[in-house]
């Protein structure tokens, strides 16, 4: 068990904003008649979120109301359930784990990265942007060490990869969340030893499977006329992935574009670099090249 | 190896589209209403002739569970939860699924919903999984869209399926404790009898099933339950989700026979153990609940159900924490023994007082600051805890200590006389472990 308690200083009151309120009103929906209480905490946890990543003593009140739910049931959840902040947070809540899994591949050095460049854990920076706590598992083992911030998890951290997250968060630059090294979600690095040939020509395949693994993104022989646009421009692309994509006849913004759900998972395989096509947006990046280029001439 | 062909999870690693037209693409939702029409008791027999034996931990058969939902019609509704407050440390199996073929899970909750005549399924997510419960979501938002649940839809049985969602609960992963949580109050585990079967949500005949065990269900209705019961080895059929975390060079989460070796799992899909097999000290196999293994029990250890119980071990939730020669074995299990602390509902005194004491005496022992009876005393209190709480959070919390006792004895002594010759061939002073 651990003890909990709301923070000493609590703002006067709080109340759902009107889409929250709507919200509420359909979470609701899920549950019986007179079943109401069921929603409690994804309320909190709306609730919360609308506080700014912490549970005031008012807002579990309210809830308490909407709910019909007496105020002490309410706040026993409050209290009980670890992932909810009874004290303010920083605008990015680093949750370290530090369980076993996490513990064996480094998570005391990531702690001693976060009491250099955050604090003490629980104390918000000054700046107001940071606050870190050490949680246990939080189920990404195989990418241990791991922390949560916010809602995204940044996993196979080293201290040095997450120094780097910590100051681009500060200089509010662009992050990607999941594995912080070469490597796609929990397969092993260096590649797949399982599911070689892809899963989609498995058993159990449809006509509409070779359908979608036949068809291939429109390819062009050579660049148009006004010369390959640079797709370095994209982030997540560089040098070596645009040459790879010069080669597969991809050479400019409204090509990618275009591309298809069927056809990212084309490139990606080819690539061998899975998941970064739609992690890192390369279609929206490319639509909105398009446009400034003119349509891609 | 399991053949490719075998497998169930063939977007385990997000390569491929998981939305509706790519889970089709690998199948699912195929032949959804011919299996729908060939009714419960068809689906039951299926699963029970599959031999497939519960995912969550407790490997408890599947197909069983699902007959004893009341057979006789009553005004009470019928619910199927589905667990999905994956927090075992070293387990994140139910993750892929529900980010990469959510699919296959919506599919399986139609026919174990089926199976248990049940209108309403639940899926209880963990709260920390966020991205997991919106990609959930959108795919349940799609199966709705394409008429494959809900009212009237093309299967012929009526299906609601809600998204629910915890906020940091360990404890909230024992089945009755996910029911109260799920109604609205603090995850503190229900007595048993009466069985949710009978008495589950809101009153009413509920099952609540691991997300891996209700995601396999579709593939062996697809393929036959002769297929799944070919696979593994008798009584441990199937394939099976393996997360490989700890000292080896390719941590990874890969599908593999039941019954493989713990050998192949790690060589062949994790890259080997940190400085090589010889490395190797030892293995918690099944998640943080199961006692661990000393490597020589390591070299031909197969990854099942009933292997593992032989050896007074566990395949739980096939988990394997593997641990190399660098790792202070006494510390990597009070560590385990913190996070049972902080995850103890504060219920049964046992666990909450016990789990706590067991952790100080441990972290005491790793610094060598015990005496050698101590050790005696604290595989005595483990004992007492085990068996005398409501969940099995108190076993649970009592397993890891047990095996360190029971393999690494030798390395607490050591650290207590390091300690007492460092402090001067005087005894330690003993603090009370209060």
């Amino acid at each position: 068990m651990s003890v909990r308690r709301l923070d000493i200083n609590q703002p006067d009151g709080f109340s759902f904003s009107a889409e929250n309120e709507r919200w509420a009103a359909n979470q609701l929906k899920k549950y019986p008649k007179d079943k109401q209480a069921s929603a409690v905490i994804p309320l909190l946890w709306r609730a919360q979120e609308q506080a700014g990543g912490w549970l005031p003593e008012p807002a579990i009140r309210h809830v308490a109301e909407l709910l019909e739910m007496p105020q002490i049931r309410v706040l026993e959840v409050a209290t009980f359930y670890t992932m909810f902040n009874l004290s303010p947070v920083g605008r990015h809540f680093v949750q370290l784990c530090g369980t076993t899994p996490c513990w064996l591949r480094g998570a005391e050095d990531l702690k001693e990265v976060c009491r250099r460049a955050i604090g003490e854990p629980g104390r918000v920076s000054e700046d107001g942007l940071f606050s870190w706590t050490e949680v246990e598992c939080l189920g990404a083992c195989v990418n241990a060490p791991m922390v949560q911030i916010n809602a995204d998890y940044y996993e196979d951290l080293t201290p040095e990869s997450l120094e780097k997250l910590l100051d681009d968060l500060a200089a509010d630059r662009d992050v990607a969340p999941g594995p912080q090294v070469e490597r796609i979600n929990s397969c092993p690095m260096g590649g797949p030893t399982t599911l070689l040939n892809g899963g989609t020509r498995q058993a159990g395949q449809t006509k509409r499977a070779r359908a979608t693994s036949k068809s291939k993104p429109k390819s062009l022989r050579k660049a148009r006329k006004d010369g390959a646009d640079r797709l370095t421009k994209i982030k997540g692309i560089g040098p070596k992935i645009e040459n790879q994509l010069y080669e597969l006849g991809i050479f400019h913004f409204d090509q990618i574009a275009a591309w298809s759900k069927a056809d990212v998972a084309r490139i990606d395989e080819s690539l061998r670099f899975k998941g970064r096509v739609e992690r890192e947006g390369w279609i929206a990046q490319a639509k909105a090249l398009a446009k400034d280029s003119g349509g891609g001439s | 190896m399991l053949d490719d062909k075998d497998r169930i999870f063939r977007n385990l690693y997000g390569m491929e589209d998981w939305a509706l037209e790519g889970a089709r693409a690998r199948g699912a939702w195929d032949g959804t209403k011919k299996f729908i029409e060939k009714g419960p008791d068809w689906i039951i027999d299926e699963v029970k002739a599959s031999g497939l034996r519960g995912r969550g931990g407790a490997g408890f058969p599947t197909g069983l569970k699902w007959s004893f939902m009341p057979k006789q019609d009553s005004p009470r509704p019928h619910y199927l939860v589905v667990n999905a407050d994956e927090s075992e440390p070293g387990t994140c199996k139910d993750r892929e699924i529900m980010r990469h073929d959510p699919h296959l899970l919506i599919e399986g909750c139609l026919y174990a919903a089926l199976a248990m005549k049940a209108h309403v399924a639940y899926i209880y997510v963990r709260g920390e999984f966020i991205r997991e419960r919106e990609r959930l979501q959108a795919a349940i938002d799609q199966a709705y869209a394409a008429k494959l649940i809900g009212k009237n839809n093309r299967s012929g049985w009526d299906l609601d399926v809600f998204v629910h969602h915890g906020a940091g609960a360990y404890i909230c992963g024992e089945e009755t404790a996910l029911l109260e949580s799920l109604e609205g109050k603090k995850g503190q585990p229900r007595l048993k009898p009466p069985f949710p079967a009978n008495v589950g949500l809101y009153g009413a005949p509920t099952t609540v099933n691991n997300v891996e065990s209700i995601a396999v269900v579709p593939d062996i209705l697809r393929r036959g339950a002769t297929w799944f019961a070919g696979l593994g080895r008798p009584n441990n059929t199937g394939t099976k989700l393996f997360c490989i975390s700890g000292h080896v060079n390719n941590p990874c989460t890969v599908e593999e026979e039941m019954g493989v070796s713990l050998r192949e799992l790690i060589d062949r899909h994790a890259g080997g153990v940190r400085g090589g097999w010889d490395n190797l000290l030892a293995v918690i196999p099944g998640g943080s609940s199961v006692p661990c293994l000393p490597s020589p029990a390591c070299q031909s250890l197969l990854m099942d159900f009933d292997s593992l119980s032989a050896l007074k071990s566990g395949l739980g939730t096939a988990a394997v924490i593997v641990m190399d020669k660098s790792t202070d074995i006494i510390r990597a299990i009070a560590r385990l023994a913190y996070f049972y602390k902080h995850e103890s509902c504060g219920q049964c005194t046992p666990c909450r007082e016990g789990t706590g004491w067991m952790w100080r005496v441990l972290d005491r022992m790793a610094r060598g600051e015990a005496q050698k009876a101590e050790i005696d005393m604290l595989l005595d209190v483990t004992y007492q805890v085990e068996g005398h709480t409501i969940c099995a959070l108190g076993d649970a919390a009592a397993w890891p200590i047990q095996g360190l006792i029971r393999h690494f004895r030798h390395v607490i002594e050591e650290r207590i006389d390091a300690h007492q010759a460092n402090a001067g061939g005087s005894d330690a002073v003993r603090s009370a472990a209060e």
